[in-house]
């Protein structure tokens, strides 16, 4: 695939093997990097603070990076158990002592650094599934799968408590995929399905008047057009009125002249095509789909369950992600706060994603030590 | 399948992960080309719509604010209703330099730092197209000045707006409550859709009991507006759907008879329809002329108030806290013959004063010389306190608290609006919770007469006056009678809501104790006779009380000789006709002194407007023909 080297590629990629990194999904990551400060350079107004400070994020989630592609799979299947049980306490604690930042309990103040334990959960329930399934019998028996789902829903349901329903749908969707994955049964599924089909009309029932309310604006934003329908209005005109070639960069009259709200963070992607297009639009979903599929390979080439398991889920919630962000954007689906992962200006999920990303890389370089 | 189970097959599990696998980036492809399929919806398909809706991002969504829902009497006499005002509004996003606007601005008219403060947190809430009240109320002076200025300041404009007003003012005070500005606390609470162009919320009383109710659905406008912020036209439009009217029980001109009846004084009415809870007036004084809180009250004006000893703003009907008094004696003298402990036909020698077994401690009678041999009717009649101190002794405090339990005493009545005090009903586990201490018998001697730590609201003795009424019959008390919706003329009326009878072994003693209540009215020896029941036109059941402010120990004091702000309380409770009741009754005169005196004598001028007065097309059944 990559024939025709010049000797610089051929520097470039010994440096890459020699760092356990994979060289492809360093490639699309550092061309989505790119984009995204092009782009979050326009939606910020031209101010290069901005861009500034989203460069040091990106570094240091680079860093973490390349710290977890050196980690040995052996050792994060040792610690995944141990991960995930702090993750739990941490979460606990938050509930407790946890301080109030926008509104909701999400942050752990440790003097020097803040920091937000339902981001470790996303690393930290697929880990601790994919450790657990690893030594089962695949596809997993009954029992086997309702251990995986206290495993998932305890700290899913402590996530939403907080309450932050972005995150715990990224880390219930990371835990889900490993458990399909895994093998659960169709019938389950199915079974799943038409569970929640048929007790979603009495939890309605059981609803308070407001509870409906934000149900019914989550669901229709159009229903209160001044005030979170606001946001997927001024995004569809933006998005809209990009047409297939855009405005060009920097000339988004929706983002330059502040229609757009958010317009930096869960927004961006809207203020991408206004100014890109369709056709910018394509070539930022090819990337994101190339990063995707290249995961989902080194999860196929991967050489046991655990790596395989994990390698899998990961890729996949990266996709959830870029899913629910374009969706939201476009709005095919309600608004909720998932950031578009490496473009969104903003460093909370930004090192989850990466560390990741380098979980990934490891599992991919682990395989070759073996085998060479 | 049992051997499948038991050991891993590596090779079945890496090819049910890649089947998964397949399943899942098949998924993910359609998923992507769901997003393609809407982009080139977006932008292909309707990117000319879209084009000329950024191109003309100049069409604004306007939230048209409903109207509130207006309040009414029984007779359908106004006394909430919605008046235009002309506010000073700003569209933050088509004013230039902000700061200097405000500043000109306000050298047209006054605004104060306040209203600036207010205006500025405005702006970090709402979207910056949105029009932002500045100043409220301006004068029409003030409009013509800035309507003269208009020119100078793009994005600037006069609204005309709907604002709350209460005709009867002070004398709806404490029934309504009012309206002011949302505050942060009710952000958070509020359904911030519906309110998007709402600036007032109930804040006390009906208006915020029924703020829901009151304040009906927003409305939408899409106007089209050129470059500094002018509306040209509008494009389409979606009606609000105004709140809903109230028609309140109250009878205002019951209420302001009520009002003048207390001539000056401080102190509470409560005047209850026995049959249906509903009520008649409502009355603490003295009041306060709501209007100034609908606009913001300015801070030395609401000072001013909050520290007048008089305490004005103190809803006394609700909030206020009494001892009952005497006026309690009737129910006492009922859970009596209840339990046996009495009859109607025992006497016994009632001195000055009344000490218990093996104590010298002295419970004096409010007459010094005492009242000889009393039965029980003489005892409501003249309200003898010895024959209640050794009634109250006979019960002793559990089962007393128990009987007025089932009266309602010392629990809120769960009156529709808000404020209302639940009062206190003593008991041993209310002691031991409250204060953590053992209940001693001397107060329960005292609770025979309604003193020591019970409490009760001017509201709640009226709900046990119409208990009383209906002998038993229980009814929660109400200011709603019926709602209307807008645009609809059939009233909504409220369900009358019966609450727990009180039963008695023998309904006689209902009579045992309701007809010494008409002979405190009627006969010579009555304690509201020469005041009060003498030439009244109609028979009255009634019971004085007099509460002590003061802890006065053995002694007695002369009246003169106390300061007056720590004079008794003067009560009365009492409903009439006697024989068909239309209306119970209970005043609180603040210092008043004698509860036959003085409250009686207010409670008369009650019943008769609300029995001679005004009611032409009643029943007569209200005017006995003299056999008294």
């Amino acid at each position: 695939m990559f024939d025709g080297e010049t000797p610089r590629e051929t520097l470039g990629r010994a440096v890459a093997r020699l760092l356990h990194l994979d060289f492809a999904l360093l490639g699309g990551l550092l061309l989505l990097a790119a984009i995204g400060l092009t782009i979050l350079y326009s939606a910020s107004g031209e101010e290069s603070a901005m861009l500034l400070r989203q460069l040091v994020r990106l570094g240091a989630a680079f860093a973490v990076m390349v710290l977890l592609a050196n980690l040995p799979m052996q050792s994060l299947r040792l610690w995944a158990p141990w991960v995930y049980g702090a993750g739990v306490l941490l979460l606990l604690l938050v509930l407790l002592v946890g301080d109030i930042g926008k509104g909701a309990q999400r942050w752990l103040d440790l003097g020097v650094i803040r920091f937000q334990p339902s981001e470790l959960m996303k690393l930290a329930v697929p880990l601790m599934l994919a450790w657990y399934f690893a030594e089962k019998p695949l596809p997993p028996a009954f029992r086997h799968l309702a251990v995986a789902a206290v495993v998932l829903l305890l700290p899913v349901a402590l996530i939403v408590k907080q309450p932050d329903l972005g995150t715990a749908l990224l880390v219930a969707s990371a835990g889900l995929f490993v458990i399909f994955l895994a093998g659960m049964g169709w019938r389950y599924i199915v079974g799943l399905l038409v569970l929640a089909a048929a007790t979603a009309p009495v939890a309605w029932h059981y609803l308070h008047d407001y509870q409906r309310r934000r149900v019914l604006t989550l669901l229709d934003p159009e229903r209160d057009p001044l005030g979170a329908g606001y946001h997927i209005i001024q995004s569809k005109i933006a998005v809209g009125s990009g047409g297939l070639y855009g405005k060009g960069w920097l000339n988004g009259t929706q983002s330059q002249l502040e229609f757009l709200p958010e317009r930096s963070t869960d927004f961006i992607f809207a203020v991408f095509t206004e100014e890109f297009g369709l056709l910018g639009a394509l070539l930022l979903i090819a990337v994101y789909l190339f990063i995707i599929f290249r995961g989902l390979y080194i999860a196929v080439r991967a050489q046991d369950t655990f790596a395989r398991l994990l390698a899998g889920s990961l890729s996949l919630t990266f996709f959830v992600y870029v899913f629910v962000n374009m969706g939201m954007v476009s709005g095919i689906l309600p608004v909720v706060g998932v950031p578009l992962p490496l473009v969104s200006y903003g460093g909370t999920s930004m090192v989850t994603l990466m560390a990741a990303f380098g979980i990934l890389m490891s599992v991919n370089s682990h395989r070759r030590l073996i085998s060479k | 399948m049992p051997s499948r189970q038991a050991i891993k097959d590596a090779q079945l599990e890496q090819g049910l992960f890649l089947r998964r696998l397949l399943f899942v980036g098949l998924l993910i492809l359609l998923a992507f080309a769901a997003v393609i399929a809407r982009l080139i919806d977006l932008q292909i398909v309707n990117h000319e719509h879209f084009t000329t809706l950024s191109q003309n991002n100049r069409v604004r969504l306007e939230a048209l604010p409903p109207p509130r829902g207006l309040i009414y009497d029984r007779n359908g006499v106004l006394l909430a209703e919605n008046r235009p005002t002309y506010q000073l509004e700003v569209v933050p996003e088509q004013v230039r330099h902000l700061d200097e606007t405000l500043a000109q601005l306000g050298e047209l008219v006054a605004i104060e730092p306040s209203d600036v403060d207010r205006f500025r947190r405005m702006i970090r809430r709402r979207a910056p197209f949105q029009a932002i009240p500045l100043r409220l109320n301006l004068s029409d002076e003030e409009v013509g000045i800035l309507a003269v200025n208009r020119h100078r300041f793009p994005g600037v404009d006069i609204q005309a707006r709907l604002g709350r007003h209460y005709p009867l003012d002070a004398a709806t005070a404490h029934v309504l409550g009012y309206v002011g500005r949302i505050d942060e606390r009710e952000l958070a609470r509020i359904d911030a859709r519906n309110y998007n162009g709402t600036s007032h919320i109930g804040k006390i009383g009906i208006e915020r009991h029924f703020e829901d109710e009151l304040h009906g659905d927003i409305g939408y406008r899409q106007v089209e507006v050129n470059a500094q912020g002018r509306v040209l036209r509008v494009l389409d439009r979606q009606p609000p759907q105004s709140g809903r009217d109230l028609i309140l029980g109250l009878d205002i001109g019951l209420q302001l008879a009520a009002q003048e009846a207390l001539g000056g004084r401080s102190g509470a009415i409560v005047a209850i329809e026995p049959q249906t809870g509903e009520v008649l007036a409502l009355v603490s004084m003295p009041a306060f002329d709501p209007n100034l809180f609908v606009n913001g009250i300015p801070a030395s004006t609401y000072s001013a108030l909050r520290q007048d000893r008089a305490q004005p703003l103190f809803n006394r009907a609700l909030t206020g806290q009494y001892p009952p008094g005497s006026t309690i004696k009737p129910v006492i003298g009922l859970a009596g013959l209840e339990y046996g402990v009495t009859t109607a036909s025992r006497t016994m020698f009632a001195a000055g004063y009344y000490t218990l077994p093996n104590d010298t401690r002295r419970y004096r009678d409010w007459r010094r010389q005492g009242h000889g041999l009393v039965d029980l009717d003489l005892a409501i009649t003249q309200s003898s306190d010895v024959y209640f101190y050794d009634l109250a002794y006979r019960l002793g405090i559990d089962r007393m608290s128990e009987f007025l339990d089932r009266f309602g005493m010392g629990a809120r009545t769960g009156i529709d609006t808000t404020g209302e005090a639940p009062g206190i009903l003593p008991s041993r586990e209310w002691k031991r919770r409250t204060q953590n201490m053992p209940w001693y018998p001397g107060e329960t001697i005292i609770a025979g007469i309604g003193q020591g730590y019970m409490l009760t609201t001017p509201l709640q003795l009226a709900s046990i006056t119409a208990t009383l009424a209906m002998r038993g019959e229980r009814v929660r008390p109400r200011l709603l009678r019926a709602m209307v919706d807008s645009g609809d003329e059939t009233p909504q009326w409220t369900e009358r809501e019966p609450l727990p009878p009180v039963s008695v072994r023998d309904p006689m003693f209902w009579d045992q104790v309701l007809e010494p209540m008409v002979h405190v009215m009627h006969e010579k020896n009555g304690t509201a006779y020469g005041s009060t029941g003498r030439d009244a036109a109609y028979m009255i059941a009634g019971k004085t009380g007099t509460a002590q402010v003061f802890g006065l120990g053995e002694g007695e004091y002369e009246e003169d000789e106390v300061a007056a702000h720590l004079r008794d309380h003067a009560l009365f409770i009492g409903y009439a006709p006697a024989e068909s009741p239309r209306i119970a009754v209970a005043v609180v005169v603040e210092n008043g002194g004698s509860g036959g005196r003085v409250a009686a004598p207010v409670a008369r001028k009650v019943m008769d407007h609300y029995l001679l007065n005004g009611h032409p097309d009643d029943s007569p059944n209200g005017r006995p023909g003299g056999a008294m």
